[in-house]
C-alpha cells in the first residue's frame, strides 16, 4: 500500500513535468529541453554547487511546515485553505517579537518562534470553533479568515513606524538575536541561507508522525477524520479532537511564517514582509506539499524538497528565458493528476481484476 | 457637496464593485446548485480575463475605430468560452473521476494565474496587458436625463453592467420557472432520486459547471474593465468574495443579488467614507475593507446550523449507490 502511495505520486510528478515540458516546447522548441534540464537538476551542477544547496535547504523548511500544517488537518478530515493566514499572522507575532524583544537576549529567536507557532494556533482556533461549534465549512471560513488576517496585519504594520518601513513598504529588519542560529552550517555551505530551521522542520515532522501513528491522540483524530459520527459514537470528543487539530495545524502554519522571515540571508527578500493586497503564497504552495506527500509526515518532507527543488530549478531557468510561471503550472498540474491519480489506480486495478476473473 | 452628488458618487461606485461580484457570485451558484463545489472562480476569472483582454488589445491596436461597445460584447463573449473551457476541468475531476472537489478547485486556482502570466510573459516579456479605457457610454439616451437614477445606472457606464443586470434577471427566471433550473437544483439537493425521475446526473452537473466558468470569466473581464487599465495576472480576490456572496446569497439568485450589493456598497464606503460628513476624520478603511468578510462569517454562524446549501454538495454521484 505504501508503494503504491509512493507510486502514484511519482506518476503524477512524471505527467505534471511532461505537461510543462510540452508547453515549453510549444513556447520556445529551442529553449526548452535545455531549460528543462536546468529545470530537473542542470542548475544544481555548478561551481557553486554548495551554496546552491544551502539555499535549496533553507527554502524548503518552511515548505516542510506548511505542508505538515495542510496534511495534518488533512488527515483528520479537515481541509486548511486557511495555512496562509495562520502563515501570515504567524509571520507578525515573529516579526514584532524580533523588534520589540531586545530584552530576551539570545532567546529572542526561540520566543519569536514560539509566538509565531502561538498566532498560527489562534488563526487556526477561529475555523475549527466555527467548524465544532455552528457547523461552518472550514474551507469557506479559512478563506475569509485569510483575507482578515492579512488586511489586519496590514494596518498592524502600517501603523506602528517602529516596524514599518515606509520608504520601501516593508517590515523593517529585525534584531541580529532574532534570527535563527546557523551554527556551523553557513560554514560548510558558504554564502547560502541555510540555517538551523531545516533542523526543527524535520524535527517537527519527527513530532506529527509520533503524534499521529503512535499516540491515542492521533489515532481519535484519525478515526474523526475517517468518520466524524462514528468517532462520536465511540466515545471520542469530536469536537474537541476537531478544534485541537486546527489549532496544531495553525500553529505550524505560524512556525513556516517564523522559518522563512527569522532568517538571515538575501535570499528571502531580506527576510522583510512586503506590504501588500495580495495573499501570501505559502499557504497554497502548502496544500501542494501535503497533497504531493499524501499527507504523511515523511512523505511531506519528500515532496517539500522536491517542489523547493524544482522552483528553484525555475528561478535559474529564467537566464534561458523560459519565465519562471511555468514551475507554477508545472505544480498545479502534478496536483491536479494526483488528486486523481488514487482514483485512476482504484479503476485500473478493478480493470485487472476484472479482466483476471474472466 | 449636496447630499444627491453625494449619493451619485457612492452608488455609482458601489455599482462598480458589484456587478463583477454579482456576475461571478450567480456562476458559483449554478455549479453548486447542481452539487458541485466551484472553489476555482478566482482562477476562473483570471483566466477569462486574460484572453478577452489579449482581445482588446489586438483590436484596439489593429482596428482603433472599431466599436468600442460591440467589441466589449465579444470579449465578454471570449471571456465566457475561455471560463468554461478551464471549467471542463473541473468537471471533468469532479463529475466523471469523483475526485475532491475542492483539491480540483484548488488545482485549478493554482494553475490559471501563472498559465496566463506564462502566456503574457511568452508573448510580450511582461504580464501586464494595457488597454484604453473608452467604454463607457457617456450617457444613454432618455433614460440618462433622469434625475439621480439616471445619473446612478445610465450615465459613464460600460455596456456589462447591463449585461450583469440581464444575467441576473436570466438567472432569476432559470432557476426558477425554467425545466433545467429545477432539474438542476434536484441534482444539487438529491442526484439519486433525481436518476430515478430520468434526469442525467453527470450531464446536468457538466452544464451547470460549464455555466460556472462562463459567468466567473465574465466577470473577470468585468472587473479588469471597470477597475483598472490593464489586465495584471490578478483579480484582487473577487472569486473568493464571490464565493462569500453567495453564500451570504444563500444560493439564492435574488438574495446573491442583494447580497452583491451590500458587499459593493462596503468596498464603495472603504475607498469613499471620506467624502461622508460624519465618517470624515476617522480612518474607517481597514474597518470597511474586513467588514464583508466578517459579515460572511457572521452569516455562516448564524445560518450553518441548517444551512441552505444544496445538500448533496461537494460529494461525487456514483451510480452505484443509489
Amino acid at each position: 500500500m505504501k508503494n503504491q502511495a509512493f507510486l502514484s505520486s511519482v506518476v503524477a510528478i512524471i505527467l505534471g513535468l511532461l505537461f510543462g515540458l510540452l508547453i515549453m516546447i510549444i513556447a520556445n522548441p529551442f529553449t526548452a529541453i535545455p531549460g528543462f534540464f536546468t529545470m530537473i537538476g542542470g542548475w544544481l551542477m555548478n561551481p557553486e554547487f554548495l551554496r546552491r544547496f544551502g539555499d535549496l535547504i533553507f527554502l524548503t523548511g518552511p515548505l516542510i511546515l506548511t505542508g505538515l500544517s495542510v496534511g495534518f488537518a488533512f488527515k483528520t478530515g479537515l481541509f486548511n485553505i486557511g495555512a496562509t493566514g495562520q502563515y501570515t499572522m504567524g509571520m507578525f507575532a515573529g516579526v514584532w517579537i524580533g523588534i520589540y524583544g531586545d530584552i530576551l537576549g539570545p532567546l529572542q529567536w526561540v520566543v519569536a518562534f514560539i509566538a509565531a507557532m502561538v498566532a498560527g494556533g489562534i488563526w487556526g482556533l477561529i475555523p475549527g470553533l466555527l467548524k465544532a461549534k455552528f457547523n461552518v465549512h472550514e474551507v469557506i471560513s479559512s478563506i475569509m479568515l485569510n483575507y482578515i488576517g492579512m488586511y489586519t496585519v496590514n494596518m498592524w504594520i502600517q501603523g506602528d513606524a517602529n516596524l514599518f518601513n515606509i520608504a520601501f513598504s516593508k517590515t523593517k529588519a529585525i534584531d541580529l538575536n532574532a534570527y535563527i542560529p546557523t551554527t556551523f552550517l553557513r560554514e560548510v555551505f558558504t554564502r547560502s541561507a541555510i540555517d538551523l530551521g531545516i533542523v526543527l522542520a524535520i524535527g517537527f515532522s519527527i513530532l506529527i508522525y509520533f503524534i499521529l501513528y503512535k499516540t491515542g491522540f492521533g489515532f481519535e483524530l484519525q478515526t474523526v477524520g475517517n468518520n466524524r459520527y462514528a468517532a462520536k459514537y465511540s466515545g471520542i470528543k469530536e469536537d474537541q479532537s476537531l478544534i485541537l487539530s486546527m489549532v496544531i495545524a495553525g500553529a505550524l502554519a505560524g512556525a513556516a511564517g517564523a522559518l522563512y522571515f527569522l532568517a538571515k540571508g538575501s535570499i528571502n527578500s531580506g527576510n522583510q514582509y512586503s506590504v501588500g493586497n495580495e495573499l501570501l503564497t505559502a499557504g497554497f504552495d502548502g496544500i501542494a506539499v501535503a497533497l504531493l506527500g499524501q499527507s504523511h509526515p515523511f512523505g511531506i518532507v519528500l515532496s517539500a524538497f522536491f517542489i523547493s527543488f524544482i522552483q528553484r530549478g525555475g528561478y535559474f531557468m529564467q537566464t534561458l528565458g523560459i519565465k519562471v510561471e511555468i514551475i507554477d503550472v508545472i505544480i498545479a498540474a502534478i496536483i491536479y493528476t494526483s488528486a486523481m491519480a488514487m482514483l485512476v489506480k482504484d479503476t485500473l486495478l478493478k480493470y485487472f481484476k476484472r479482466g483476471g476473473k474472466k | 457637496m449636496s447630499f444627491a452628488d453625494l449619493f451619485i458618487i457612492v452608488a455609482n461606485s458601489t455599482l462598480f464593485f458589484t456587478v463583477p461580484l454579482l456576475i461571478t457570485a450567480l456562476g458559483g451558484m449554478f455549479a453548486e446548485k447542481s452539487g458541485v463545489v466551484n472553489i476555482s472562480l478566482e482562477g476562473t476569472m483570471v483566466f477569462g480575463s486574460f484572453f478577452s483582454v489579449l482581445f482588446i488589445n489586438f483590436m484596439q491596436n489593429t482596428f482603433p475605430d472599431f466599436d468600442p461597445s460591440i467589441m466589449l460584447l465579444i470579449a465578454a463573449l471570449i471571456a465566457a468560452i475561455t471560463g468554461s473551457l478551464l471549467s471542463t476541468l473541473l468537471a471533468f475531476s469532479a463529475v466523471n473521476l469523483k475526485a475532491n472537489q475542492v483539491i480540483g478547485g484548488t488545482a485549478i486556482n493554482l494553475f490559471a494565474a501563472p498559465m496566463v502570466i506564462f502566456i503574457a510573459r511568452t508573448l510580450n516579456n511582461v504580464k501586464n496587458i494595457p488597454f484604453d479605457q473608452t467604454f463607457n457610454i457617456q450617457k444613454v439616451p432618455l433614460l440618462g436625463d433622469i434625475p439621480i437614477i439616471g445619473d446612478v445606472l445610465f450615465q459613464d457606464i460600460n455596456i456589462l453592467s447591463f449585461v450583469g443586470y440581464v444575467i441576473a434577471l436570466v438567472a432569476i427566471f432559470v432557476i426558477y420557472r425554467t425545466r433545467f433550473g429545477l432539474r438542476l437544483s434536484a441534482v444539487g439537493e438529491h442526484p439519486g432520486a433525481a436518476d430515478s425521475v430520468g434526469i442525467n446526473v453527470y450531464q446536468t452537473r457538466w452544464v451547470g459547471t460549464l455555466i460556472s466558468g462562463a459567468l466567473a470569466g465574465i466577470g473577470g473581464l468585468v472587473f479588469v474593465v471597470s477597475s483598472s487599465v490593464t489586465f495584471s495576472g490578478q483579480v484582487s480576490g473577487y472569486g473568493f468574495l464571490a464565493l462569500a456572496v453567495m453564500i451570504f446569497g444563500q444560493w439564492k439568485p435574488e438574495k446573491i443579488l442583494f447580497a452583491s450589493l451590500f458587499f459593493g456598497f462596503m468596498n464603495a464606503l472603504s475607498i469613499k467614507y471620506t467624502l461622508i460628513p460624519v465618517f470624515d476624520g476617522l480612518s474607517l478603511g481597514y474597518f470597511f475593507t474586513v467588514l464583508p468578510y466578517l459579515a460572511t462569517l457572521g452569516a455562516l454562524i448564524l445560518t450553518s446550523k441548517k444551512s441552505r446549501a444544496p445538500k448533496a454538495e461537494g460529494i461525487p454521484y456514483d451510480k452505484g449507490s443509489r
